[in-house]
């Protein structure tokens, strides 16, 4: 298990180097650069910057020594934010992204299953519409849409809750964007759960627990949950990703100083290295998802550890 | 079936969590004195807080703060003595004797010297300091040199006569010198902070500052705190103990945030709820003339535009501005007819030549002016138009096409471009036909508009060049006398108008909304606001 896992490791670098040589390569090809702006710079003082950052070196250089300060552990100086390093951006930004999705996860997975299960219990019930009908409308309205709204009603209308992210402190002002990211989720999750939990009921081992005299709550509980969690498991994998990457909108909307806002700012800024440093944080995190995944597998399957 | 019993303890639960959650989303309520805090809104974060190395309007929002000049301005934006509590100018303008302030102090307690001002102007011009605004202080003796690398920072012009007596010598008069030196980039920087803390100097905690506030915390992307500057020389006379900037980088965002109450100013009105913020807000929101021109800029060097000044003022005539404040951008701007807004010290915008026609006559004109180019209905002109991706330059691009096709049925390809790819193409002058560009200016002197368009200067987009304006500009550079200098740039400005290099087509405004908590708030044509200025009535300590 343990070789598994190293081989595993070692494998992900040839990819991580992909991932970084590809972004170095197109950051670098994208017209304009962090320097940029109507005020053109005398040649002078363009010189001068890119003398300091090291731009005026060919291309092979700046790459060779941008990978060895990498395997130092440094991302470089951001163009950009020119008092911050890459380093310091990405460990401010992370853990506010990191702890908004977890929430966000947390509060989808525990609402959509318990919806979805509800309403695969009372089929074609009003309550088994009502959830449907929610849920159709939660994958359809994009969050763009849902967090404005949201935003309106219950921050600047009934003044509940803040509207933006700094200087209002605590949980409050996580409630939102939660909601705003957890909702298509949400409603992805219950249909899930629904399709996957009629499956089971209908299937002939819950029919013989039934005959041997147990409740609907036992049933749920002690023998369809479990089958029925496998279609939400693994969806989990991609959730997970869209909900670290796609708070982009959530983190715009409520001014949220997250990775995905960090990373689109970067980019159109040309902040070259701030770019490869959040590429290359998420290609290793995506890397160590998947491994963490596959480990997670063969723990419950028997038959993938064999192999 | 859950049972009832089981149901209620459900119930039991989650009305526990809500509790738990409420209780932190209630803000604790603080003890001790009441501490005045004003909330703002900025649309970026600085680039730094070394007043060396930021650039944008927002570092500036942020460092007059917490940094102070020579000069400062007053909160509707006239000049005031800063750290120089006094000056005297030489009869041929070329020598300032500056006196500092005595009681002028760092937040550390320090005294401000000359050496300082001294130092900050050497850093400042030093290639290794990389700035971005070197050039604005190049008319100090030697600063071209140093700046371009062949003389050391040492042999700037500028000297400590003593503690408090600071010498500045220029090589040509520059009447606007005193409003650069209200401009971040000429602040002083603590020298013994620089030599102790090297790169993290401007790290809050290391940071000292000369204005009226010090920089506690700065969270990217988020909010940069200020407080209070206790040994500020000015000190008794700041109102608000506590100041933050927030990081809002979408405007209808901040228009939230200002309805929840969470932003006594913002930086801006979104333009798609313009109307409606007109409505609900009309007596707190201000819009005032600003020191910018929105311009579509002509690629002088190459064909159909280049040598080609007939077929460029078809174009420029050809546009209905009045139409376009009104109908596109829609929250006060003037239409442009001259390239030096209006509301500029010591000077009176010349107008473009057909400024006082009605747009029929315009467009008469024009069509015959597109005739003598040669072009006409058995020959259509085919133009590009680049722009930068939004929805505002959309709708203005498209506007002008339409006004372009129907007065003068000349066809334009809309191309929209990434800001940073549009900035490039422009730069290059290789692929661009007409393009979208915009000037703001940096001092209140119509000399940081029409400078730019000198042959070789690097801003100069449409690549314009004609002696005769670049001989005006240099007459006028060498004039003590301002009301002759006033004459040349104006004699310039024309010069510049008849040519056509671009079209002007509207001058900024700036766009805030202002609580009525607010006290002392001042429009001004710079657009600065100094918090060190205003006030918060009294029984508002957060909002």
């Amino acid at each position: 298990m343990l070789r598994y896992a190293l081989k595993r490791l070692l494998g992900a670098i040839p990819t991580l180097l992909l991932v970084i040589v590809l972004a170095f390569l197109m950051v670098h090809a994208a017209p304009g650069g962090p320097f940029d702006a109507e005020r053109v710079l005398p040649p002078e003082t363009r010189a001068a910057l890119e003398t300091a950052y090291d731009l005026d070196k060919p291309l092979y250089e700046q790459f060779l020594g941008y990978l060895w300060n990498l395997a130092h552990g440094d991302f470089g100086p951001s163009y950009r934010y020119r008092d911050y390093t890459v380093s310091e951006l990405i460990g401010g930004a992370f853990p506010v992204s990191l702890q908004l999705g977890a929430m966000a996860m947390l509060l989808a997975l525990v609402t959509g299953v318990l919806a979805g299960t509800a309403a695969a219990l009372r089929r074609n019930s009003l309550l088994d519409r009502l959830v449907m009908a929610f849920a159709m409308t939660g994958i359809s309205i994009p969050v763009f849409v849902i967090a404005p709204v949201l935003v309106l009603l219950l921050a600047v209308k009934l003044q509940w809750l803040p509207a933006g992210w700094s200087g209002n402190a605590g949980i409050g002002r996580m409630i939102l964007p939660v909601i705003a990211l957890a909702l298509p989720q949400v409603a992805y999750i219950a249909r899930l759960t629904r399709a996957s939990m009629a499956d089971v009921l209908a299937s002939d081992f819950i029919r013989t627990a039934r005959a041997q005299g147990l409740g609907t709550a036992a049933i749920v509980r002690y023998h369809a949950l479990k089958p029925a969690m496998l279609p939400v498991l693994s969806y989990m994998g991609p959730a997970i990703a869209a909900i670290l990457t796609g708070s982009v909108v959530v983190e715009q909307i409520f001014g949220i100083p997250g990775l995905g806002e960090l990373f689109v700012r970067s980019a159109l800024n040309r902040d070259y290295t701030l770019v490869l440093g959040v590429v290359i944080f998420y290609g290793a995190l995506v890397v160590l998802l998947n491994l963490a995944v596959d480990l997670l597998y063969a723990v419950i399957d028997p038959r993938i550890r064999r192999r | 079936m859950i049972s009832k019993r089981r149901a209620l303890v459900y119930i039991a639960i989650i009305a526990a969590a809500a509790a738990v959650i409420w209780q932190y989303t209630v803000e604790p309520v603080a003890d001790g004195p009441a501490v005045s805090v004003l909330h703002r809104g900025i649309s970026s974060d600085p680039e730094s807080v070394d007043p060396h190395k930021a650039r944008s309007t927002q570092a500036g929002e942020v460092l007059r703060d917490i940094g102070e000049g020579l000069l400062t301005y007053s909160a509707t934006g006239e000049l005031l003595p800063g750290t120089a509590e006094s000056w005297t100018i030489s009869d041929d303008g070329l020598t300032y004797t500056f006196a500092l302030r005595d009681n002028a102090r760092w937040s550390n307690g320090d005294a401000v010297t000359a050496d300082h001002f001294v130092f900050s102007l050497r850093r400042l011009v030093d290639p290794a300091t990389a700035a971005f605004y070197a050039e604005l202080v190049s008319d100090i003796a030697n600063a071209s040199a140093i700046i371009a690398g062949d003389m050391p920072a040492s042999e700037l012009g500028v000297e400590a006569v003593d503690d408090k007596t600071l010498v500045v010598t220029l090589v040509r008069p520059v009447p606007y010198l005193l409003s650069l030196l209200t401009f971040p980039s000429t602040f002083p920087v603590h020298p013994g902070s620089v030599a102790q803390h090297g790169e993290e100097f401007t790290r809050a905690g290391n940071l000292l500052s000369n204005g009226a506030y010090t920089l506690d915390a700065w969270e990217p992307g988020s909010v940069l705190s200020l407080s209070r500057n206790e040994h500020y020389w000015n000190n008794e006379a700041t109102a608000i103990d506590e100041v933050r900037h927030h990081v809002v980088t979408q405007e209808m965002t901040e228009l939230n945030r200002y309805r929840a109450g969470e932003l006594h100013i913002t930086g801006s009105v979104p333009p798609d709820s313009f109307a409606q913020v007109q409505e609900e807000y009309a007596d707190e929101l201000h819009i005032a003339p600003y020191l910018g021109v929105y311009y579509y800029g002509f690629n002088l060097t190459r064909p159909p535009f280049k040598d080609n000044p007939g077929l460029r003022k078809a174009l420029s005539m050809a546009i209905d501005r009045e139409v376009l404040v009104e109908r596109i951008t829609g929250r006060g701007e003037a239409a442009a007819y001259s390239w030096v807004p209006p509301g500029v010290q010591n000077y009176e915008p010349r107008l473009l030549s057909y400024a006082g026609l009605s747009q029929d006559e315009r467009n008469a004109q024009a069509r015959r002016l597109l005739a003598e180019a040669g072009y006409g209905p058995g020959n259509p002109l085919e133009i590009e138009l680049r722009y930068n991706t939004s929805d505002t330059q959309e709708r203005m691009a498209g506007a002008v096409r339409a006004m372009w096709k129907e007065n003068l049925g000349v066809e334009t390809t809309l191309i929209n471009e990434e800001f940073q790819v549009l900035l490039a193409n422009m730069r290059a002058a290789q692929v661009t036909q007409v393009f979208r560009s915009s000037w703001i200016g940096d001092y209140n002197d119509a000399h940081t508009f029409l400078s730019i368009m000198e042959s070789g200067n690097a801003s100069n987009m449409p690549r314009y060049s004609n002696e005769d304006f670049d001989s005006l500009m240099q007459q006028a550079a060498e004039q003590v006398d301002p009301t002759f200098r006033r004459s040349y740039l104006e004699e310039a400005e024309r010069e510049l108008l008849d040519d056509h290099p671009f079209i002007p087509i509207y001058f900024y405004v700036s766009k805030h909304l202002v609580s009525p908590d607010v006290i002392g708030w001042g429009d001004n044509v710079l657009d600065y606001h100094y918090s060190q200025h205003l006030s918060l009535a009294p029984a508002d300590t957060a909002p």
